[in-house]
Order: C-alpha cells, then structure tokens, then sequence
C-alpha cells in the first residue's frame, strides 16, 4: 500500500458552527494526518455531514479555525464526494473532464486523466453515456472517478454507499480501498458500520455536535470508551 | 359564426396561397420577434442567471425588481424608445425610426424582463443542488452561470418561448416604434389591429389564426425537443 502524500496536516481548532440557534458543531477539535482512513461515525443530527462540509471548506465556521499544514488557506488538492452524486448533464466522461478543466487541466492530459478515472471505476464502457440516466450506483461511481481524476491529497465522503444496492456499495468500497492504496487520503462518514470497520482504521464519534472519542478502529466496535458510542453502537441512539 | 367561419376559410386560402404582401406580414413578424428573442435571451439569460447565483447587498431588491418589470407597460416602452429614437432625441442620428431595428429594441426592451426573471428562477432552482458539487470543485458562482445555463439548455426553452411569444403578442409599442408601414413595419399584430378597425373582420381573424399556428409549431417543437432531450440526458 502507498502512503498517502507526506503529512495532510488538517487541523481543527475550537471549530463552531451555528444554524440560527442550533449548534450543527460546538467546538470541534480534531487533528487529521491523513496517514489512516477515517470514518466520522455518530447518530443523525450529530454533525457529521457538517464537519465534512467545514473540513472540506464548503462551510465556513463561526468561531475556530482550519489550518492545513499550518496555513489557513484552503488548499485546491482535495475533493469530495456527496451522498447524491450530482451529474451534469452531459455524458460520464464529459463531467470527469469538467472538473479536470475548472482546475487547469488541459488538452490529451485532460482526456486522458479523464478516462484513466473511468477505468479504475470499470466504467469505461459507460464513457459516452448521459450521466443522469446510469444507475445510482454508477453515478457514484463516476462521482468517485471524478474526485480521483483530480489526484487530490484527500477526499472526503459523505455517506458514499447510502442508497446503494449491496452490488453497487461493494464497488464504491473498492474504489475507495484503491484511492486509499493510491496515497490519497480518505475521510468519510457513513451510518453503515460494517463499511466504517472494513474501510477505516481511525474512527471519530460525534454526538450533539462535539467530538465524543477518536478511537482505533479495531478497538472502537469491541470496546468503545464513551457511553454515548456504546449506546449507538447497541442501537439505542437514533 | 359566420365571420368565424369565413376566417378559417381565409386563413387556409392565406396560408396555402402564395399572396406576397401576405407572406411579407408573417416573415417580418417572424423575423422581428426571433431577433428581439434572440438579444433578449442573449443578455438575460446570462443576467438572470448571476443573480440567482451571486449573494451580492441588495440582492432581493433587485429580484423583486426584475420581477416587476414584467409587467412593463408596453405603449410605455415605445414611447421611450420613439423619445430616443426620434430625431430630436439622443439616439436620432441613427435614422432608424419607423424602421424594423425600432420595433426589435423596443421588443427585446419588453422581453429582456420576461427572460432575465424566468432564467434566474430557473436557474437558482437549480443552483440549489449543484451549487455544493460545484463550489467542491473549485468553481466560482460567477463561472458556475455558463454552467448552469448550457445545463439547464432544454428547460430553458421554455424561456426563450415565453420571450417569443411576449414579441410576437406586441402591438403597443410596435405600433408606435414602427408606424405600421406597409411593406416596411407591418407585422401581424399591427395587421390585425389595422384590419379590425377597417371593419375586415375576416382577414384579421385570418391573420389571428395564422399567428396561434405559428405560436402553436413553435410551441410543439420545443416540447418534442425538451421530452427528447430529458430522455436521452436524464
């Protein structure tokens, strides 16, 4: 396996978000080196999605602050992957070559990249289809093609196989034990345990907007070490 | 019902007919109302869309204003444009009074607002799910329109009809702009208009009946082009 490029150096500081009165994140901290997938775990309501988002840059906090290898400036080498893949439309190649052209990409490297990506999905057969008439499945997995045309330094997930058939959440699974074996860092959130043991090795619990326990993987699923992970784990938290 | 009647009967024998002074009415109309279509859609669509897409103070002010304008009072709109046009106004020199060109500005005067309102309705509805996939990649709000709008090409149909039936339906400032000269600025509305007073009840309704098939092809075929399109493109 690759190790990720040197050191993500994603630090959360005291990080607040507020929607009116509600506190969607109530002072995170949270350091991420991006040497581990982690999966952000916690009931609905919790904040995960929003932490994503914040992480992300898509959000911008209301107290607190991000820093990326000590700087506060967001940096281009990311992407993300949202829980509805959002196609444009045009056909599948077309939108992977989109997001090469926004970031400066240009030319054969453009299409080649482009169609580099649909390969390591298995799409390639796909290439010159509508985006918006595949399946579910596929689109998220173009989604996925997309955000690793990009060779971002870490992509973000948010709830990648919700709404997947089994099939299609095994083939999103693999895509992201590749881009992990690539180098590329992975973070993601997701309410499927199974997907956050296999496909993690670090896990973060949210509840009521504020990070619970940061735990190994390995340990978190036998023996958490707060109450409130215990009782998701057992189903009593919604 | 008679007058109903023998203006079917005219409009086929216009339609089937070869009349030259007729044909003339309805490629000026046509030609008049796609190209006031045509300016129209080509600033407010663009318009429209930035400010769906821009946060910008006073912002809704300027939506409330947009939408307002729909309702432009036309013979309003011509009487400007005849000031500026006229050849004491500032406009004169360009000597295009009475002319097809007056009747196109003060028709894409009367469009842009129906245009610039529905594209950023339009475009805004939909900004609302690609805005987070966009902005994920890097893309401005402001390189996010051209985006939007060539996706968004076959709903937006819908506007560029609106826009050329708003033209085509003008009488008002046509009338004032152009001075329903003929051969030169009569369309079919002012054709209309001049033929009911004249008390020819028939061929106005000839010409009427015309006019609804021409909205009516028009029409149809966008529609055939959207449902094609959705299918093929999801």
């Amino acid at each position: 396996m690759a190790s990720p490029r040197a050191g993500l150096g994603l630090e959360a500081r005291a990080i607040r978000v507020r929607f009116g009165e509600l506190a969607a994140l109530d002072g995170v901290d949270l350091v991420l080196d991006g040497a581990q997938p982690v999966a952000i775990l916690g009931p609905n309501g919790a904040g995960k999605s929003v932490l994503l988002r914040t992480l992300h840059g898509l959000i911008a906090p209301d107290e607190g602050e991000i820093r990326w290898a000590g700087s506060t400036e967001r940096p281009r080498d990311q992407a993300m992957v949202f829980q509805r893949a959002v196609m444009l439309r045009r056909s599948a190649l077309a939108n992977i070559e989109y997001a090469l052209a926004v970031n400066g990409i240009e030319g054969t490297e453009r299409r080649d990249r482009a169609h580099e990506a649909l390969a390591r999905a298995r799409l390639s057969h796909l290439a010159s289809r509508p985006a918006r008439a595949l399946s579910g499945g596929e689109q998220q997995r173009v989604a996925l093609a997309r955000a690793w045309a990009l060779r971002p330094r870490v992509v973000f997930l948010d709830e990648p196989t919700a709404s997947l058939d089994p099939g299609a959440a095994a083939e999103v699974e693999r895509l992201m034990a590749e881009m992990r074996a690539a180098g590329t860092a992975i973070v993601f959130t997701t309410h499927h345990l199974g997907l956050a043991r296999r496909a993690s090795s670090d896990i973060v619990f949210l509840d009521h907007g504020r990070v619970v326990e940061r735990t190994p993987a390995d340990s978190f699923f036998t023996a958490p070490r707060s109450k409130q992970a215990a009782e998701y784990l057992q189903g009593e938290l919604p | 019902m008679r007058d109903i009647a023998a203006s079917f009967t005219l409009a086929l024998g216009l339609a089937t007919g070869g009349d030259p002074q007729f044909w003339g009415i309805v490629e000026l109309s046509l030609a008049v109302s796609i190209a006031s279509a045509f300016a129209a859609c080509a600033l407010g669509m663009p318009l429209g869309a930035l400010v769906a897409v821009k946060e910008f103070p006073g912002r809704r002010a300027v939506v409330v204003v947009m939408n307002s304008l729909f309702g432009l009072p036309s013979v309003v709109v011509g009487l400007v444009v005849y000031l500026l046009l006229s050849r004491a106004g500032p406009l004169g020199a360009w000597g295009i009074l009475f002319t097809p060109p007056a009747i196109v500005i003060a028709q894409s005067i009367l469009v842009l607002p129906v245009v610039a309102a529905l594209a950023r309705q339009f475009v805004e509805d939909a900004w609302r799910g690609y805005r987070e996939q966009l902005t994920s990649l890097g893309v401005s709000a402001t390189r996010a329109v051209p985006t939007l709008l060539w996706d968004l090409r076959y709903s937006l149909l819908t506007v560029v009809l609106a826009g050329l039936g708003r033209a085509t339906s003008e009488v008002g400032a046509v009338m004032i702009v152009g001075g329903n000269i003929d051969g030169v600025t009569r369309v079919m509305t002012t054709a209309i208009a001049l033929e009911t007073s004249k008390g020819n009840l028939p061929l106005a309704l000839g010409l009427g009946v015309v006019l609804l098939t021409v909205v009516l092809v028009l029409n149809a075929g966008a529609y055939a082009v959207r449902e094609w399109s959705m299918k093929r493109h999801g």
